[in-house]
């Protein structure tokens, strides 16, 4: 099913967020992709909890009530979220649209594209191990996306987190799971902390100390890790290993894009903030130009300034007459709509 | 103050820094391969590096908070820290470390 907006905006972060409010403004209309599976970006994903002393006027706010802010801010001007997935491909179609494709198959189709990708996508940060790429996606699984292919299946899962104990708690009901961490203390919630605890208890589910030292393929698909804790090192066979060791950030597909790049970010004009590729933006800490601080409220700034310039883009025909949001009847209108 | 780093193809290198700041600011802006990738809040553990045996004891112990994001690391050792946790002082001139594969 195709989708048409004015404005695909990659990346749902904070400037991602105030983009959408900025656009808005203008009549300008967006729909948000992000990775994740909540808006936020860096901001709720890993520092949710903790303060943010330099957003103007705001004396300390953490990661998310900023977040909820900007989505509050936002709300007006009714953005369309596509979460849990990445954008993989644009191209530019006959009607000079952009056609926007991500991982999950939705296609928008946009006049303008924003990207507000901050350090690039959360991905599963994966095992720095040597000749493991062929295990990949076979034994080694970083996402589960086919529950049923692990019945009564050996897994070993790796990590101290939320998911680890999560997938090792939902697992218990249908596989034998083996729970490998450095130390006997989690960073969980406390609930899950204590049903695994429980299980490990009912001898549902076995508990190890150690780290993942190897992993290599025996016969019969199975494949052979060593654990090592301290200086003992143990082998287990088992069929899947599940690791969970938090997320990293890559700039992805974008790279593949043909815009310029200095080093992993994208050169953008300090006018429009625009990109070497007509009406595809770049901006916060994604993009670089001479001076540039990666600050949040410069990437608002950013956001200002470019959507000036996709408002001459969506409505080549119509003038846009600066108005302030203190004084104009028609923002008021706008912003208290909901 | 001067820190000795040994990178990721097990050369040395020494840093000349100002002894204020953290020791990951340090690695980071004389543009060693260190992702560093939160910015220095301890929210990742992509600033991971092996202390020198003997510059241990002189450190502020690990909080809570480190010990936890540790477990997002590779290969962590009794000597493991997080180098945007570690505050660096007069006291800490010369010290020695590793950085932790990626």
């Amino acid at each position: 099913m195709k989708e048409k907006t004015d404005v695909v905006i990659i990346g749902a972060g904070p400037v991602g967020l105030f983009a959408i409010f900025e656009l808005g403004l203008l009549n300008i209309s967006c729909h948000v992709i992000d990775n994740l599976n909540k808006p936020g970006g860096q901001c709720s994903e890993l520092y949710p909890e903790k303060p943010i002393y330099d957003i103007p006027s705001r004396i300390s706010i953490t990661g998310q009530e900023l977040t909820n802010d900007l989505m509050n801010q936002a709300k007006p001007f009714k953005p369309v979220y596509h979460l849990n997935q990445q954008v993989e491909k644009v191209s530019k179609l006959d009607t000079g649209e952009w056609l926007v494709e991500t991982s999950l198959g939705k296609k928008i189709e946009a006049r303008c594209i924003v990207i507000a990708a901050g350090a690039g996508s959360f991905v599963p940060r994966k095992l720095p191990l040597k000749n493991i790429e062929n295990l990949e996606n076979k034994n080694i699984l970083y996402a589960i996306r086919n529950k049923s292919e692990l019945i009564d299946k050996n897994i070993l899962i790796a990590g101290g987190g939320d998911s680890a104990l999560d997938w090792t708690i939902e697992l218990s009901k249908i596989a034998n799971v083996l729970l490998v961490h450095r130390r006997k203390e989690f960073r969980a919630s406390p609930d899950s902390v204590s049903k695994m605890l429980e299980l490990e208890n009912q001898n549902k589910i076995s508990f190890d100390l150690g780290q993942i030292k190897n992993i290599e393929k025996i016969i019969d698909n199975k494949i052979r890790v060593s654990v090592i804790n301290n200086d003992e090192i143990k082998y287990y066979e088992v069929d899947y290993i599940l690791p969970f060791f938090g997320l990293k950030m890559e700039l992805g597909p974008i790279a593949n894009w043909g815009l310029n790049l200095d080093e992993n970010l994208i050169k953008v004009d300090t006018e429009k903030f625009e990109t070497s590729v007509d009406s595809i933006f770049a901006i916060g800490d994604i993009n670089t130009y001479p001076g540039k601080l990666k600050l949040i409220l410069s990437g608002f700034h950013e956001a200002a300034l470019m959507a000036q310039q996709c408002f001459k883009y969506c409505f080549p025909d119509k003038k846009n007459i600066f108005r302030y949001t203190t004084s104009s009847k028609e923002l008021h209108k706008k912003i208290t709509s909901i | 103050m001067k820190i000795l780093v040994i990178n990721r193809d097990g050369v040395k290198e020494i840093i000349e820094t100002e002894s204020n700041g953290t020791l990951m600011e340090s690695i980071r802006d004389e543009g060693m391969e260190i992702e560093a990738a939160c910015g220095g809040c301890c929210a990742c553990a992509t600033c991971h590096v092996y202390i020198g045996e003997k510059w241990l004891s002189k450190l502020k112990p690990k909080d809570e908070d480190e010990e936890s994001m540790l477990d997002q690391a590779f290969d962590v050792k009794i000597n493991s820290r997080l180098s945007c946790q570690i505050e660096l002082s007069d006291d800490l001139d010369g010290i020695e470390l590793e950085l932790a594969p990626e």
